[in-house]
């Protein structure tokens, strides 16, 4: 075996890990299927699920095999290629995404120094999973739904990279890591920052058009908007690129405004992957109540509260972050 | 790092070159989008994350979403695949094609007359450095670019008011 040198074994070691955070994302977001409608169930004061297995925890199996065997239908009016690519961007760019999250000191994907922006990166080109879909279904309800998750994504994208600013100015770092350390030794950033962290919570439902932001799919105006055409597998990709990407703002919520994976006051250091595990379900259980409770405001209105109330308050807060900080930075430090 | 830069490139280069050739106007887009990435990538093989990263944001996240967006409002169909196919006559490319040859052989000739001494990726130019650079030789550029960007946004605002609450 003189090809296993300790390089080698680092290698395999690395890449057994990277294959694991992907394997729990994937199938987290499926089993997240099961959770929020259970959930939904108990909030909302009605049973949800409960027949198949105990508590209906089967549920979820019964569902994929359903979804597995469905026939793969292509109606004849749609653009095979882009049609087929849309559902694969749609699950892909966020779960690429979430390799620049550091799951505890010594787990975590990618060491990215421009962490942050690669996400912003990854969000961007996911708007062109529901854009293609909409546009290659040739139906007037997909196309509708799509113009609108467009218009949205793009608008709340553009506050929600401005909300971050604030904690890489306080941070003065783009990596995830440095994001998390400096919350260890100084304040979670939730405290200083927490206009951003409202206005980045709104842009990341508004980005994963969850509820009240689900516009683009809208059941009863838009029955079902960009994925109306969709069925077997292309669909369960759709749905489970939405669930990656509640998982994927929760944990970004987590490592950039609660400490990551550090418990509070630096508790049970041991225990970093059960903090940043609960902290995530946290707000994943945030977003189901958020579903539960909140009406579904006119698409208007969401657009207005995007540029007219949270645009000013994101650059407000950064320009009085950046004004604290230079404040309170030593004399000479500055260029 | 030099075999990703060259990969990248090579499929900037094809990519690039079906944007062009390609009859379906959103298919074209998505070849445009691909060439975006990909030159997004040579930048992080050259050393410069912070640019390659602004390539994908700016161009390939936003821009071009806009592009599919007007794209997918006009609804253009199999006539205008036909129309395109009917202006791509050698006749039309001949010129353009041309100037662009010329262009590459100026480029060749000033690329290989005075090679640099530095090889691919051996420095890396971080946000910070972009940020000092910008707010410093740069200073006048930034400034005007934000003026035609005032000027961009009071036009959409002028365009996109309402007649009916004056």
């Amino acid at each position: 075996m003189s090809w296993l040198t300790p390089v080698v074994v680092d290698v395999i070691i690395q890449v057994l890990k990277c294959i694991v955070v992907l394997l729990a994302v994937v199938v987290g977001g499926a089993l997240l299927s099961f959770i929020e409608r259970r959930l939904l169930g108990w909030w909302q004061d009605r049973y949800g699920p409960n027949r198949v297995g105990p508590f209906g925890m089967f549920q979820i199996a019964a569902d994929m095999l359903k979804m597995f065997f469905k026939e793969d239908w292509n109606p004849p009016f749609v653009d095979r290629v882009i049609f087929t690519l849309a559902p694969v961007v749609a699950m892909s760019a966020l779960l690429i995404a979430f390799s620049v999250i550091p799951i505890t000191a010594t787990w975590g994907v990618a060491d990215l120094n421009i962490g942050l922006l690669f996400f912003f990166a990854m969000a961007g080109l996911s708007v062109y999973a529901v854009l293609f879909a909409g546009w290659s279904s040739n139906n007037k309800y997909a196309l509708l739904g799509s113009l609108r998750a467009s218009a949205q994504t793009v608008s709340y994208e553009v506050f929600m990279g401005l909300a971050l600013m604030g904690v890489v100015v306080q941070v003065g770092s783009f990596n995830m890591r440095d994001i998390v350390e400096y919350q260890a030794q100084n304040l979670w950033l939730i405290i200083p920052q927490f206009f951003g962290f409202c206005t980045f919570f709104i842009a990341g439902v508004a980005v994963t058009h969850r509820h009240p932001f689900d516009q683009p799919e809208a059941e009863q105006e838009l029955a079902d908007g960009y994925h109306i055409e969709y069925a077997g597998m292309k669909w369960g990709m759709f749905f489970v690129g939405e669930y990656i990407g509640i998982i994927l703002v929760s944990a970004l919520l987590v490592t950039l405004f609660f400490g990551g994976w550090h418990g509070p006051f630096n508790l049970l250091p041991q225990l970093s992957f059960l903090w940043f595990a609960l902290k995530t379900s946290f707000f994943i259980m945030l977003f189901v109540l958020l579903r539960a409770s909140i009406p579904r405001p006119r698409y208007d209105q969401v657009m207005e509260f995007g540029w007219k109330f949270c645009l000013p308050l994101t650059l407000l807060n950064l320009l009085v972050t950046a004004a604290v900080v230079l404040l309170h930075a030593p004399a000479g430090a500055v260029q | 790092m030099e075999f990703a830069f060259y990969f990248a490139s090579g499929v900037a280069v094809l990519a690039t070159l079906r944007v062009i050739t390609n009859t379906n106007p959103v298919h074209a887009l998505l070849y445009l989008i691909i060439s975006l990435i990909a030159i997004a990538m040579t930048f992080f093989a050259l050393g410069a994350p912070f640019a390659g990263i602004l390539e994908v944001i700016a161009y390939a996240g936003a821009i071009m979403v806009l592009f599919v967006f007007v794209v997918m409002m006009l609804n253009l169909g199999p006539a205008q695949a036909a129309q395109e196919k009917a202006w791509f006559k050698p006749g039309i490319w001949a010129g353009p094609m041309l100037l662009g040859v010329l262009l590459l052989l100026e480029l060749g000739v000033v690329l290989f007359g005075h090679p640099s001494a530095t090889a691919i990726g051996t420095t890396t130019v971080d946000a910070k450095a972009v940020g000092i650079s910008l707010f410093g030789p740069y200073l006048l550029v930034v400034e005007l670019a934000s003026m035609l960007l005032l000027a961009g946004v009071v036009t959409a605002f002028h365009i996109g008011r309402h007649e009916a609450k004056e």
